[in-house]
């Protein structure tokens, strides 16, 4: 047989594809739709859950879907949109599909009822999303009974049940998320006993702050959870409030919101660079990782951002491993991009010389991790280039253009001087 | 679920703890008729079920001492049992680490007595011999006592199979039964919170309780049980890799000390912390302490440092005012009492039914040996062996952080001692045990499990739909 003969093979082979997309939420979608408007034959999506959406399947209280489909959808709504788009485009959807382990040579070890298999592609994305954290990743104190979870399970509980996991909730938390749980409680028959939030003041924007209130939920910043108390379930909890009081709360639950965490653990599995501030891997301006045959984008890079930002954002990086695919993959030099605290994260992680004439990513994306009032600055070797003075919160994105010269810069670094 | 008053057993086992299920096991296979009394929803539900998972070999227990003796018949039967029934072993050896010269200079002492033990494989070793059997060690360590016999097990399949086994030769376990009182007339009449049951002889491997329920009994309790609680954090699997041994510290003569060591299920726990205390219940973790824990992981192994926190948990060891094991028999009353177990029970568990069953032929019973011995095979939950998502028509995934397959939900439920509580299949199954804690299966579990379990997921979920 020819190698002509061998590659055509292959190429008809079930478990080959140009393209394979790990994840089909917002991001993920997004970049099989654009790899098929591309002209990429066979693109395929490996989803773990029984359906496409990510998210925003149990997310129904967000708008989503304006910009990309010119209408409003509540999140299960904009899910189906997105499974129906990745149907018509011709994208080959595998539902129930879980990725166990990524190969250097871009071969993939998936499970499905079927049992075990081999897929294998010339470029893999990485959609695989974020989770709020757990009670024992963010060392929580007390008891471990059954009724504390996060904002993601309990929507689940509502969404693809109709069941609840409690009544009357202590919820903690302040990010938009966490009034969207708030919501789900209200709109479920649950009523929350309380509302906390450990920093001094709601990470989430006005007017969201004021909603509580509105509804009759007391919500208390600077309050911290010193105990939960409880033999099966959840029976009552400690708060320390701002100015030392310690109230004790009966309750049945504790409802975790916010707190974001890439879902990387395919990649803590296969030993792939992760960048240390984000917990997310290490990408490129076109979404590259360190191993040039892997893409990724969504909110597997930085917890967290909205269902549109994910998908334009995956969009992007489609068109980047579209244009990828026409040489071969690029292991040129990379520059990483370093920064120090209260800088969360810098998105990219590194830029890399040779990249694509287009990059995926025009802007570098910031967070920090508490309020700072001061000056950020970029500079290239040793250069500042940019800066800008504000009062810069935690949990919101920061964008910073990426100038050309970054890309000949063989130091690239983010500053902040606090004025504060 | 309890048979009728008028079914009198052999044996009473009081307590389905590791010691419990073990002692359960062996009376069954002596031909015994054994019914095994547990307060909880399930069985595991006290000092079982936060254990360290080493499979000691007894290098560094008291010499000549009862908890020697028993620990390496423990160990023992379960290196001859555990092939045939499915039970892990992972052969990861351990370290003991010296991080100053005076910890060193013990180190000699340690190997004497590990020797005088009857542990062969004992081997001093520099720092960098150590850290070339481990190099994720710190540049800290000044020496290091090499002990090849230590391993890490899977603690919750061990005492499930072998209550399982007994439950094959017929062994009742009711669940949800304390114990309240107890009348002996040359038999026993125990009167429980499930209801009056009668047994012959009783064995109380009640742990945290065994005191409580010595003299509940009228057996005038020869110890008293301190809890000793202990936290402990484990990490996610990426630590995994960075941590192929078990690290020991140099023990001091309160505790064994703080542990980094590797599970079968390729975490990496760093644990326990050693807190006197007066309640038997509650073992709570405190935020302070769990930070402590990780600070100290990082200085033994400096990588651990960066990576994510999977579970935390903590458990109370049945320590007694002695260090001893605190074994009380009386003839007279054909009573038991396996108490104190306070931290080896994991490895000494099937030495302590040995024992029991030696004790008890004492009181001049003799059982006729069961006609056959129903082979049992636990599924397996570690990362050593081919797990069921490897495996062909497993369902789907459900918990997607363990990999845990709906058949192999479906199986627990229908095997013969199936989860009574959340916890309980969370221990047979590993689901929500992962990284992500239940943000993708949480839902799932409460939709499969319905009124299943003792405290169900979801509230009234009887009146929801």
């Amino acid at each position: 047989m020819s190698t002509a003969q061998l590659f055509q093979q292959e190429r008809e082979d079930a478990s080959y594809a140009d393209v394979i997309v790990v994840g089909g939420g917002p991001a993920g979608v997004a970049a099989a739709l654009k790899l098929k408007a591309r002209g990429i034959a066979r693109v395929m999506i490996l989803e773990r859950e029984p359906a496409l959406g990510g998210a925003t399947r149990h997310c129904s209280h967000s708008p989503f879907g304006m910009r990309e489909f010119g209408r409003i959808y509540f999140g299960p709504a904009y899910a189906r949109r997105l499974e129906r788009e990745a149907q018509d485009a011709g994208v080959d959807i595998r539902i129930g599909h879980s990725v166990v382990e990524l190969g250097q040579d871009g071969a993939l070890l998936v499970t499905s009822a079927r049992g075990v298999e081999s897929l294998k592609a010339r470029r893999i994305v990485l959609a695989t999303g974020a989770r709020e954290k757990p009670r024992s990743a963010l060392l929580l104190p007390g008891d471990r009974p059954v009724g504390v979870i996060t904002t993601g399970a309990l929507q689940s509980y509502v969404a693809f049940h109709g069941i609840m996991p409690f009544r009357r909730p202590l919820i903690i938390g302040s990010e938009l998320v966490s009034f969207s749980a708030l919501l789900t409680c209200l709109t479920h028959r649950a009523r929350p006993v309380a509302m906390i939030e450990p920093e001094p003041e709601p990470l989430a924007r006005s007017p969201f702050q004021w909603f509580p209130r509105l509804v009759g939920v007391p919500f208390h910043c600077g309050a911290v959870l010193m105990d939960i108390r409880g033999r099966g379930r959840v029976e009552e909890a400690d708060i320390r409030l701002a100015d030392g009081r310690l109230l004790t709360v009966k309750c049945d639950g504790v409802l975790l919101t916010g707190r974001f965490t890439p879902e990387a653990a395919l990649l803590n599995a296969s030993a792939v660079d992760v960048a240390a501030g984000s917990a997310g891997p290490m990408i490129d301006q076109d979404g590259r990782m360190a191993n040039p045959i892997f893409f990724a984008s969504g909110n597997l890079l930085r917890a967290v951002e909205t269902g549109g930002w994910s998908f334009r954002e995956g969009r992007r990086v489609g068109a980047a491993v579209a244009d990828d695919l026409a040489r071969e993959p690029c292991n040129d030099l990379v520059v990483p991009v370093t920064f120090t605290e209260p800088l969360k994260l810098v998105i990219p992680t590194m830029l890399r010389r040779g990249g694509l004439d287009r990059p995926a990513f025009r802007d570098f994306q910031l967070r920090f991790t508490k309020r700072v009032q001061g000056r950020l600055s970029l500079h290239l070797d040793g250069t500042e280039v940019w800066s800008k003075i504000g009062l810069w919160l935690p949990e919101r994105r920061v964008l910073v253009p990426i100038p050309r010269a970054a890309f000949e810069a063989s130091q690239i670094a983010f500053h902040v001087g606090e004025t504060n | 679920m309890v048979q009728s008053l008028s079914t009198e057993f052999d044996v009473a086992v009081i307590g389905a703890g590791v010691v419990g299920c073990a002692v359960a096991r062996r009376f069954a296979l002596a031909g015994a008729k054994v019914v095994v009394i547990e307060k909880g929803a399930d069985i595991l539900s006290g000092a079982s079920k936060a254990n360290s998972a080493i499979l000691h070999t007894g290098f560094d227990a008291p010499e000549g001492s009862l908890e020697l003796e028993l620990v390496k018949a423990g160990r023992a039967e379960y290196l001859s049992i555990h092939g045939r029934m499915g039970l892990s072993l992972v052969e990861t050896g351990a370290l003991v680490c010296a991080w100053n010269p005076d910890e060193a200079e013990r180190l000699a002492a340690i190997a004497e007595q590990g020797r005088r033990n009857g542990i062969a494989e004992l081997g001093l070793l520099t720092a960098r011999q150590a850290r070339e059997t481990m190099p994720g060690l710190s540049g800290h360590l000044t020496a290091a006592l090499e002990v090849s016999g230590e391993h890490i097990i899977d603690p919750w399949s061990a005492p499930l199979g072998y209550l399982t086994q007994a439950v094959g030769l017929g062994a009742q376990l009711v669940r949800n039964a304390e114990v309240l009182s107890g009348s002996f007339d040359g038999a026993w009449r125990i009167e429980t919170t499930a209801g009056p049951i009668l047994a012959a002889s009783i064995v109380n491997a009640a742990g945290l309780f065994g005191d409580i329920v010595d003299a509940r009994l009228g057996l005038a309790p020869e110890f008293t049980i301190m809890p000793r609680k202990g936290q402990f954090v484990v990490l996610d699997k990426a630590a995994r890799r960075h941590v192929p041994r078990i690290v020991l510290p140099v023990p001091t003569e309160i505790t064994k000390g703080i542990v980094v060591c590797p599970t079968a299920f390729g975490n990496v726990l760093v644990g326990p912390t050693a807190e006197e205390q007066d309640d038997r219940e509650r073992a709570t973790v405190e935020t302070a302490t769990l930070e402590a824990l990780l600070k100290r992981g990082a200085e033994i192994v400096p990588a651990l440092a960066s990576i994510s926190v999977t579970a935390v948990y903590a458990g109370l060891r049945p320590a007694s005012e002695k260090k001893h094991y605190r074994i009380s028999v009386r003839p007279d009353r054909r009573a038991i009492t396996l108490g104190g177990v306070r931290s080896t029970g994991l490895s000494a568990a099937l030495g302590l039914a040995q024992h029991a069953l030696t004790l008890h032929a004492g009181f001049g019973t003799r059982f006729d040996l069961p006609l056959s011995v129903p082979d049992v095979t636990m599924p397996n939950l570690t990362e050593t062996c081919e797990r069921d998502w490897q495996r062909a028509d497993h369902g789907e995934i459900v918990c997607h952080c363990e990999l845990v397959t709906r058949r192999e939900i479906d199986a627990t439920f229908s095997s013969p001692v199936p989860p009574g509580d959340f916890g309980g299949l969370r221990r047979r199954t590993r689901a929500g045990m992962g990284r992500c804690q239940g943000f993708y299966c949480n839902a799932r579990l409460a939709a499969m499990t319905g009124d299943r379990l003792a405290v169900p997921l979801a509230v009234g979920a009887g009146d929801e739909r």
